[in-house]
This record gives structure tokens, sequence and C-alpha cells, in this order.
């Protein structure tokens, strides 16, 4: 019976050690340190990176990789008020894609939760045995920065002076600018019924819009209203267009006899810069081989842009609109440094566009 | 001595004037009060109370009610600040009975205008798109609904300025006239008597016409440059109009939406083997330029 008691009173303190071991990050250290695969590798890396143990992370890096610890935390916490800023690591999907006694090739499927929904990223890990553990090789950054220099910026600004809203009935106003559906195109998807199109700013002055669909039944009376949220440039210049989608999930479309669209415009002070030039836009296939429209967003002004929104619209061969899509960037733009993206475009979508146009909205904090 | 009480109606109040009237015109049966059948607004005047003694005298109006003790026998003035409101006004005169009669008061001459031009930017060269209605009104903001001729005059940024006359109806003058096909400030002013009253409408350009850009080699990049971009009628499109530039070459295509500045959009690619590129600007389309990659 005594020895019952003592025996019992060890293993209790066994389990209660192991337990606290686990809740430290014991485990996930004991892998990194562990490391038999180039997949536990990579693994631990990312855990590493979803602690926000980015010291410890770096001090897991072969010690071929071309970063330092500085360029490596931006490049995984974000820098310059960026989305990644905004951001946490959610998951991390590892798989090999090809392996030898000494190096492997790791792919890793990142998923980041932000303000703005979920971010995928898709990269392939170089992986280095080194004794008994494997290390991940870290890929140089891509240069953040150009070398300092004066970019001169002759700004083009409108600013609004409104109506004195105590002068008489009939005093003298300016009009909201005119704004003009180009082209409007319903289509059926999975599950929910889609109005996509173009909408030009034909005045010369910015607006801001917004543009609302109602779906209508064959008796007139509305299904349902909804507008375009994020998936539009809103502040509009003279005479840009802008792709627009409005999305009516649960809705069937033999049920819409007829769509009623509204352009709701506002006279707002507007800037015309940044010019943010979109280059080397291709469709091709991605890492999880999903249809991808990529290219690089070169920030032409002088200043960053803290968040981009890329917006493409695709065309058939008549040079109907058949699908928008829209996609973050999680990097900063600084002056002139190319930053890469892709958009994801419905297999279907891919198979049929003929064209496709993008367009860039973007947020900076120091902006108007 | 006269004792006069005002009593201003604000319009939560004018139900409470209208049984006052009512429940005063009941009484009034016994003897007549000789009123003008009309009288401008603004304007005193005296209304002849037979009789003798003392009495009350009513003044109904639509957004006024004057009391006051009157002498019998002699003129009741009617003061300018009690007929200011245009309407249909009842006086009553109360001694051992009562008596009314009621008159309308009309506008005086006009005096204000209010004027509305819309919309405030028109594109040039558009017919009847430039709408101007004006609101004849007295001096005490009564609406002029006798005939008034309002005239439209039209004062453009370059040319001769031209005017066109226009009747008010029941208070309101109105035309409609076509943007010039020169682009600038236009002055539209309403005249009517010895009132006045200017608007401004700006004449902005057109949609592009002739869109033309051209091509500066410089080493392994291109300057695209368009020429100004200018409507059909020869007006430059303001800064900061968008032109949209797309290069396609073997890395594939590169877009820039950049701004007119100067008049012109300017902007620069950098080449990799042939390329196509083209220039838009809104849903006007220019030329398109072919680049064999060899600069």
């Amino acid at each position: 019976m005594k020895w019952g008691l003592v025996f019992f009173l060890a293993i209790a303190t066994a389990v209660l050690v192991a337990f606290a071991w686990l809740q430290s990050g014991g485990l996930k250290q004991h892998a990194m340190l562990s490391a038999g695969t180039p997949e536990e590798a990579v693994q631990a890396l990312m855990s590493q990176v979803q602690a926000h143990n980015f010291e410890q992370a770096y001090a897991s890096l072969d010690h071929s990789s071309d970063t330092d610890l500085a360029s490596f935390t931006r490049e995984l916490a974000g820098s310059d008020g960026s989305l990644r800023t905004y951001s946490s690591l959610q998951t991390a999907e590892v798989s090999p894609l090809h392996s030898d006694a000494d190096q492997a090739l790791v792919r890793v499927r990142l998923n980041w939760s932000s303000a703005l929904g979920s971010l995928d990223d898709v990269r392939d890990l170089h992986v280095r045995r080194d004794g008994s553990v494997w290390r991940v090789v870290w890929p140089k950054p891509a240069p953040s920065a150009v070398p300092p220099q004066v970019v001169s910026v002759n700004y083009l600004r409108w600013e609004v002076i409104g109506r004195n809203t105590s002068q008489n009935w009939g005093a003298q106003d300016v009009d909201s600018p005119k704004v003009r559906i180009t082209s409007m195109n319903a289509i059926s998807r999975p599950g929910r019924v889609v109005i996509l199109g173009e909408v030009e700013n034909e005045d010369t002055v910015p607006a801001y819009l917004n543009v609302n669909a109602t779906l209508l039944k064959a008796d007139g009376s509305p299904i349902e209203e909804e507008g375009s949220f994020d998936l539009i440039s809103h502040v509009l210049l003279p005479k840009q267009v802008s792709p627009y989608r409005i999305d009516f999930p649960g809705v069937r479309m033999d049920a819409v006899k007829s769509v009623r669209m509204d352009a709701r415009a506002l006279l707002v002070p507007a800037s015309a810069d940044p010019v943010i030039a979109v280059s080397d836009q291709a469709v091709s296939k991605d890492g999880l081989d999903r249809n991808v429209l990529k290219g690089s967003l070169v920030n032409e002004s002088g200043r960053p842009v803290n968040i981009a929104q890329v917006l493409a619209a695709y065309y058939d061969n008549s040079g109907k609109v058949i699908w928008v899509s829209d996609g973050y960037v999680d990097q900063a733009l600084m002056p002139q440094v190319p930053v890469p993206f892709a958009v994801d475009i419905p297999d279907d979508i891919a198979g049929r566009l003929k064209n496709y146009r993008v367009i860039v909205n973007h947020y900076s904090r120091l902006s108007d | 001595m006269q004792r006069t009480s005002h009593i201003n109606f604000p319009l939560r109040n004018r139900l409470a004037g209208l049984a006052l009237l009512g429940l005063l015109s009941g009484w009034a049966r016994a003897a007549e009060l000789r009123v003008p059948a009309t009288v401008e607004a603004g304007k005193s005047f005296s209304i002849a109370a037979e009789g003798s003694g003392q009495a009350t005298f009513y003044l109904v109006g639509p957004d006024h009610v004057v009391k006051r003790s009157v002498a019998l026998g002699s003129d009741l003035v009617i003061q300018s600040s009690d007929v200011r409101a245009a309407g249909r006004y009842r006086a009553i005169l109360c001694s051992s009975s009562c008596t009314s009669a009621g008159f309308q008061v009309e506008a005086a001459k006009p005096a204000h205008l209010s004027f509305f031009l819309h919309p405030s930017r028109v594109p040039v060269s558009t017919p009847q798109s430039i709408d101007a209605t004006a609101f004849v009104f007295d001096q005490y903001f009564n609406l002029v609904l006798t005939p008034a001729v309002v005239d439209f005059r039209i004062t453009p940024a370059s040319g001769a300025g031209f005017s066109r006359q226009s009747s008010a109806r029941r208070g309101v003058a109105w035309m409609r006239l076509d943007s010039t096909p020169h682009e600038g400030r236009v002055q539209v002013t309403a005249v009517s008597d010895n009132t006045e009253e200017a608007r401004v409408i700006q004449q902005v350009a057109a949609e592009a016409c002739g869109l033309r850009m051209k091509a500066i080699p410089s080493g392994n990049a291109v300057t695209l440059e368009t020429d100004p971009v200018r409507d059909c009628s020869g007006n430059a499109l303001p800064d900061g109009t968008v032109v949209s530039f797309t290069k396609v070459d073997r890395e594939g295509k590169s877009t820039v939406d950049t701004p007119i500045k100067k008049g012109i959009a300017r902007v620069e690619f950098s080449l990799h083997g042939p390329a196509q590129i083209g220039v838009a600007c809104g849903v006007v389309l220019g030329n398109e330029v072919a680049l064999n990659g060899k600069l």
C-alpha cells in the first residue's frame, strides 16, 4: 500500500511535467532541434513563425541562407503598414517535391488570416541536411527599396468647396460626377447569381462610386439587393473605368427576370497620384495547379502605398466581361520596387477568356 | 392711445388663428367694413371705420395677426409691416357686435430671384443640356404670380454674349440652351426689373477624339507620349484625366493608367522583344504602335 502511493505520486508528477513541457512549446522545439526530415524542418520553422518567435526561427535556418534577421523578420511579419502587419499565420501545409540524401525541395502552402480575409501564399523552399538535422535555406529577399534619391511629384489634386448651408435656397452648388455603367452581364455560378461589368467616370472630376443591383422577379418585385462592396474601385478619376462584381449567394438564375442597376457617385477630394503600373501580366498555373493571373505592381510615385488590391476583369471573344476577380497584396508597395501579385481565375473562365484588364486600388496612411 | 398686439404665426399656430377667425367672423354680422379688394404687399393703407366710441380691431393674415383698440369714426391705418405676407387677409371690427371684410394682399414688384442653373458642369456642344430656372420673389419673399419678364443673359468665356427672354408663369421662368463648342466658364445672369442673380456653369471638354501617341526609344525601354489630348471641338481634356497604356510583349501584358499632366499623358515601358502598344482614354481607343524590339 505504501509503495503504491509512492508509485502513484511519481506517475502523476511525470504526467504533469510532460504536460507543462508540451504547453511551453517543447514539442515544437524538439521537432525543430531534431528535424529528422525536410518536412519536419519546414513545419518547425513555420511553427516558430506562427508563434512570432522570429529570432528562434532565424536561428534554425541553414547558414547558407542569404538573409539577415531584420530582413527575415520584415518579410514574414510585414513592414511599412502593409497588410502582412495586420495578418497572422493560421496554417502551413507542407508537401515534399524532391528529396535526396543532402538536399530537398519542400512546398509549403501558407494561409494567413488578415483584416481583409484569408490570404494564401505558396512557397517552394530548399532544405539542406546539417549533420543529423535538416535546415531550411531561406531565399534572398527581394530588394525592398531603391537607392536614396529625390522623386519629383507634381501632384494633381481635386478639392471640393461645397455650398454654404446658410445660403439661400437656389444658391449655386456643384453637381455630383456623372458616371455610366458601360457593360453589365448576369451569370450563374454554383450556388449564386453574379452581376458583373464595368463602369466609367464620364466626368472631369473624381467620383466616389457605388454600384448596386436589384434582382427582380417576373412580377417586378425585388428578390434581393446587393452592392459591389470591395469588388470595385470606389474612387474613379476622370475617364477611368473600373470593373465591378456583385454576388447574390443562394439565388438561382431561373428565378430572376430582370436586374435593376444603380450607380451612385459622390464628388470627393482626390489625388491623381500615385500611379501604379501593372507589369508582366500573364495567365499561368500556380504551384497548386490553379489558374492565376500573375504580374507585378510598380508604385511609380515617391512614397509607399501600404495596402494594394488588384482587380481584374476578364473578357471573352466578343469583348464581354465574363468574370471579375480580386486579390490583396500583403506587401507594401515601396517606390519603384516591383511587387508580385496573383489572382485566381476559375477553371471554366480560364478556358474562355480572350483578354483581361487589371486595375489597382490602393490605400496609403499618409495620403488623402 | 391705441394698444396694438401682434401675434406672429408659426406654422403650427395657424390652426389657432383660423379658429379665432371663425369665432370672430361668426359675430361679424351687424356692421360693414369697407376694405380695398387687393393691396400690394408691404404698403400701408387705411380702412374706414364708421360709428363712434371704442372698438377692437383684428387683422388676421396668413402668417400674422394684429389686435388693436381703435376709436370709431376715423380711418384705421394698416401699417406696412402688417401686410408683408401675400395671401388672403380678414379685417374684423368688434364693438357691441362684430363686422368683418376680406381682402387680398398680392406680391409687390420683383425684388429677389432664386436662380437654379443645372448642371454645374456640362460637356461642350451638347444640345439642350443647360437648364436655367428662376423663381421671382418680391422684397418680402412672396412669389410674384403676376407675369414678369426674366431676361437670361449668357456670357461665355470667349465669344459674344447673348440673352433670351422668358415670361414668368405663376412665378417661374425657365429656358434650356445648348452648350457652346468651347470649354470654359459661362456666366448666366437672370435679370428681372432691378434685380439680378448670376450663376456660373463650367463647360468642359467632351470625350477624347483622335487620340494618338508616339514612341520615343531610350535604350531597352520606350517612352510613350500622347499628342495633346483633345476632344472633337479641339478643347484640351483637363489634367488628371486618366489615359490607359497597354503593352504586350513576350513577358506578358503591362498596363499603366496615368493621368494627363500639362495636356499630355506619358509613360515608360521596358521592352522584352517585339511589342504591341495601345492607348485608350475612357471608352475611346487611340492608335496602336508596333515595336520590333530593336530600338
